[in-house]
């Protein structure tokens, strides 16, 4: 795949070809696959993504923490629906495929479990009202793709390397680049769609009550769908971000490598060792994780054994 | 380098990318190097492994992955009751790997028979894993390429012999580990190619009386 987002435009740019192919190319070049087997592997993917969120929202069933669960469904039945409609089925449909996730349920980690609902839950919600076909749904994945391998290699994807800015900061790039180019949007403009998205990701910490991917991870994966259409918006009608995307992710890298470790999964930190999270966690039969997080709030200093990814 | 079904995948089943689909990997690949399903396990949590591992099912998901489960089969989630039915015996311990390690790393001490090793590895996000040790050997392995590990004598020649025998099967390196325990003594090969690797090569390989095992993992879809 490609190492920033100005070499994939280039790439795509050269070959007279638009972004999607160009990471069809790419794929194809590494792997040896053909690339209607790609797209055939992305329908699949889609798949399993509209399942989970179909799955989500027609139950009740809580996790065994009772965190989560049922949720996305109140959501879809009771929201006042403030911005209409599509508005409160987005949230509901991010929800929906966490709290699948939580109780070991089938999802698509794009790209990663924790962030998975970010991505189904802005494609299906505006692809109907939009109109995009199938084909157009795929070619929306393939920009995802692109956006998320340039961040896995530039910055990071997984909240242990870099917060929740690594995993919903990066899913609500990919969604906003898909949604981007899906509305007819230049390659300039999906660029500022990441760094329109990002710039209001930068520094948010991965602070998992009771260590579990529930709260604050489901609904952190509603607002970054928030997030991630906002993006699109405003990079469609033509406003400039004036740091290029390249330079945005690397700062979101810079700042999960100096983020302290206590915010970074460890569950040492932030939401999840307030008095009400580690009453969770108690609940939960996690002591020892108690334990450490009580030490850690009054040495000053998280567990040293937890280092720098 | 991140591939395409990395960041739109893995399909698996919840949680946690890393603490239940790496986990499962990580189960994998000790089960690939070992030739089979193990009779014992003896699992070491390190970090964010050991501390959260509980509420993501690392556990279930690496016990799963000893068994030959792929991330998304349903049948992590009951994976201790299937360790019985197979033969496998496990046991869980904490451990620490020092500062320096990832936080979500575990050792894998795992038997069949008379064969027994151990690795070391980490899920480095979103379902990607990397091995670190194979028996004591440093080795790059991250089972996302199809995969030839070598222990040999350490004399000169061999890795031009086996380079040779893979250009000559039109197999192209994409990476390649060498580590030995001491001049003259023994090193382990680890070697990641863009393509499948053929069995006449592996059998060939075998054929080599400075090899000593071998084996070859293929690589996850």
């Amino acid at each position: 795949m490609f190492r920033s987002i100005a070499e994939w435009f280039e790439a795509a740019e050269g070959r007279g070809s638009s972004l999607p192919v160009a990471v069809l190319r790419a794929e194809e070049k590494e792997t040896g696959a053909a690339g209607d087997q790609i797209r055939e592997r992305i329908r699949e993917t889609l798949a399993v993504m509209r399942a989970a969120v179909d799955e989500g929202l027609g139950s009740s069933e809580e996790s065994p923490t009772g965190l989560t669960g049922g949720r996305a469904k109140r959501l879809a039945e009771g929201a006042p629906s403030l911005l209409g409609a599509a508005f409160s089925a987005m949230l509901s449909r991010a929800i929906a495929t966490l709290e699948v996730n939580a109780r070991m349920g089938l999802i698509v980690a794009a790209p990663t479990a924790g962030a998975a609902g970010v991505v189904p839950a802005v494609l299906f919600t505006l692809e109907g009202s939009r109109g995009w076909s199938p084909d157009e749904l795929v070619d929306g994945m393939l920009v995802a793709g692109g956006v998320g391998a340039v961040i896995a290699h530039r910055a990071s994807i997984a909240g242990a390397g870099g917060g929740c800015q690594a995993e919903t900061g990066s899913a609500a790039a990919m969604a906003a680049a898909a949604v981007t180019y899906l509305e007819g949007g230049t390659p300039e403009q999906v660029g500022q769609a990441v760094a329109f998205t990002l710039q209001g990701m930068l520094g948010l910490i991965c602070d998992p009550v009771a260590g579990l991917v529930e709260i604050p991870c489901a609904y952190r994966n509603a607002t970054a769908a928030v997030q991630a259409t906002a993006a699109a918006e405003l990079a469609l009608a033509g406003l400039e971000f004036p740091i290029p995307a390249d330079e945005v992710i690397d700062v979101m890298g810079e700042v999960g490598r100096k983020m302290d470790v206590r915010y970074r999964e460890t569950a040492l930190g932030g939401l999840a060792a307030t008095p009400a999270g580690q009453e969770i966690a108690r609940r939960a039969g996690m002591s020892e994780l108690v334990e450490l997080q009580r030490r850690g709030s009054t040495a000053g200093e998280g567990s040293a054994r937890f280092g720098p990814s | 380098m991140a591939r395409l079904f990395d960041i739109l995948g893995p399909t698996m089943v919840g949680p946690s990318s890393s603490h239940t689909a790496g986990a499962c990997r990580l189960g994998l690949l000790a089960r690939a190097i070992l030739g089979g399903t193990p009779e014992r396990a003896l699992i070491g949590l390190h970090g964010s492994f050991s501390m959260t591992g509980e509420g993501h099912g690392t556990k279930r998901a690496i016990v799963g992955g000893l068994l030959g489960f792929q991330p998304d089969d349903p049948r992590l989630r009951e994976s201790f009751a299937e360790a019985g039915e197979a033969g496998l015996e496990y046991e869980f311990e904490a451990i620490e790997l020092g500062e320096d390690a990832h936080p979500n790393s575990a050792r894998l001490e795992v038997e069949l028979g008379a064969e027994r090793t151990r690795i070391v590895g980490s899920s480095i996000g979103g379902g990607r894993v990397r091995l670190d040790r194979i028996d004591g050997f440093d080795v790059r392995v991250t089972g996302s390429l199809p995969t030839l590990v070598v222990l040999a004598d350490d004399v000169p020649g061999t890795i031009a012999l086996i380079t040779g025998m893979l250009a000559d099967n039109g197999l192209n390196l994409a990476t390649m580990q060498v580590d030995r325990t001491g001049r003259g003594e023994r090193a382990l090969m680890t070697i990641e190619a863009d393509h499948e690797i053929p069995e006449t090569l592996v059998a060939e390989l075998g054929e080599q009386d400075w090899v000593h095992w071998m084996r070859r993992i293929s690589a996850w879809a």
